[in-house]
């Protein structure tokens, strides 16, 4: 579900039937353009300079008149679906904060009551057939968000407020990547948006909202203590700890996310050690420090961090 | 123009540029150095200073620390604002801690005294950041710091700041002279 064509939304379908018509209205145009030339090629030179200039006369003028009005109905179309592209209904809408990273995406769930505010990483979580305005801000550098089974790019610009609108209308797990080249790991810089049933989904924002579960076992409480008292909580924060750091992804329900580092690698056990241990090495550049940790504090912060369902 | 005299212009312009190379070098395969390893502080050939940091000799040994690789610093400067020294020294021309932008050290100016002042932190104020701020981004921080005096190469310190701030873009200011306070 990584195509544009592959649409889940409304305004993707417009989209892709504007695709369409580009598509089959130039495929028409290239092909009268080649029966043309095949015919110039194939007939033969005129003896009479005057008539063939006449004739060519008419077919130019021709040409121009029909290529201007193909490219008028084409521009027609496009702003056509462009005013449709804005003309969601946004009555009840969800409102979501996206703010990008170097490389990373932080997603904030708005609501009138500030306790029932969270926060999540790298991946968007909405409800199918409700509409989502997801306001756009950049951190350091220019991003876009992309999400090709839904909508089209919009960029998030450094100091600059935009807002996107879009809805899903069938469940499914989309691809999201950024789309505007914003340093060495912009490959590495996807998300998904996750389309749920309504009432999954509110089942879904309901646990987002409750703070990090204590760790039953002794190794997980070991590792909560190593990550309180050691560098983690610079960077990172466990709503119910005192961990509160803003600088990288909230971990509160660090494992229900599919993937560790903004889509580099599946969040596996095995995978997150390696990405505690080295993320130099996943993922060159990125802002996370190289730890260099006994085998078993590293695995006791593996086990921590598997707790936080 | 010759033919010589061309290749030599060419010669020039590669000897002139190739410097700029290890300035925006970047190497993410540094492993930092062991935390039980402990070494003398005054290691990167500064004055003694106060108690001593953790393997600092090997990092001063190996060449490691730089001020004169503009990622280093620019890194430096984003860990400064992430992990709140803007709290107490501002931008640098201080708050409830000391300025830092000024000729004046209380502690040592050395790439390895701030080391230390940011590892063990210093009496009246300055906390320790050991175990908080490893080591690898300490140094960062350390060369950021000497950069707002002035004290690191012009063309690899900062120029553009994500936030407001007075005074000259780092990479402008003049180096000034540091006048430790006597022990």
């Amino acid at each position: 579900m990584n195509s544009a064509l592959d649409t889940a939304g409304p305004q993707a379908a417009a989209i892709g039937q504007l695709w369409w018509l580009m598509l089959w209205l130039c495929a028409a145009v290239f092909a009268a353009v080649m029966v043309f030339v095949g015919a110039a090629v194939w007939r033969r030179r005129r003896a009479s300079v005057a008539r063939t200039e006449r004739r060519l006369g008419l077919a130019v003028g021709a040409g121009i008149v029909l290529s201007s009005l193909l490219l008028c109905g084409l521009l027609a179309a496009s702003v056509m679906t462009d005013r449709t592209l804005s003309r969601l209904p946004l009555e009840g809408a969800l409102q979501v904060r996206v703010i990008a990273h170097q490389w990373w995406w932080e997603v904030e769930y708005e609501d009138a009551q500030p306790a029932r505010i969270f926060r999540t990483a790298n991946e968007l979580f909405v409800p199918v057939g409700r509409p989502v305005v997801v306001t756009l801000e950049a951190d350091d550098v220019i991003h876009s968000f992309w999400v090709p089974s839904l909508h089209g790019k919009k960029d998030l610009i450094p100091g600059r407020t935009s807002t996107l609108e879009f809805r899903a209308d069938q469940p499914g797990r989309y691809i999201g990547r950024c789309a505007e080249y914003c340093g060495l790991q912009h490959a590495f810089m996807a998300y998904d948006v996750v389309a749920l049933a309504p009432d999954r989904y509110e089942q879904w924002a309901a646990h987002q909202r409750q703070p990090a579960s204590d760790p039953q076992e002794a190794t997980a409480l070991r590792g909560r203590e190593l990550f309180l008292t050691g560098s983690c909580m610079l960077c990172h924060a466990v709503q119910g700890t005192s961990a509160a750091g803003r600088h990288a992804p909230d971990l509160t329900h660090f494992a229900t996310r599919a993937h560790i580092g903004a889509g580099r690698i599946a969040n596996t056990r095995e995978a997150l050690a390696q990405w505690i241990e080295d993320p130099q090495r996943l993922k060159p550049g990125v802002n996370m420090p190289t730890h260099h940790l006994p085998a078993d504090d590293l695995a006791a912060l593996v086990a921590y961090l598997e707790t936080l369902r | 123009m010759s033919s010589a005299c061309r290749s030599a212009a060419a010669a020039l312009l590669l000897a002139v540029a190739l410097p700029g190379c290890e300035r925006e070098a970047r190497r993410f395969d540094r492993m930092p150095t062991p935390p039980d390893e402990r070494a003398q502080a005054d290691a990167l050939g500064a004055r003694p200073a106060g108690p001593p940091g953790r393997g600092m000799r090997e990092r001063a040994a190996a060449g490691d620390y730089r001020e004169d690789n503009a990622y280093l610093l620019s890194q430096g400067k984003m860990y400064y604002r992430w992990f709140n020294c803007v709290g107490c020294h501002a931008q640098g021309g201080g708050g409830s801690g000391p300025a830092l932008s000024d000729a004046s050290w209380a502690y040592g100016h050395s790439p390895g005294d701030i080391f230390t002042t940011i590892m063990d932190g210093r009496p009246n104020g300055m906390p320790s950041f050991r175990g908080r701020i490893p080591e690898e981004q300490a140094w960062e921080i350390a060369a950021y710091v000497r950069s707002l005096s002035g004290l690191a190469p012009g063309d690899a310190a900062t120029n553009r700041g994500d936030v407001l701030s007075g005074g000259q873009p780092e990479y402008l200011r003049e180096p000034l002279r540091p006048q430790d306070k006597p022990k």
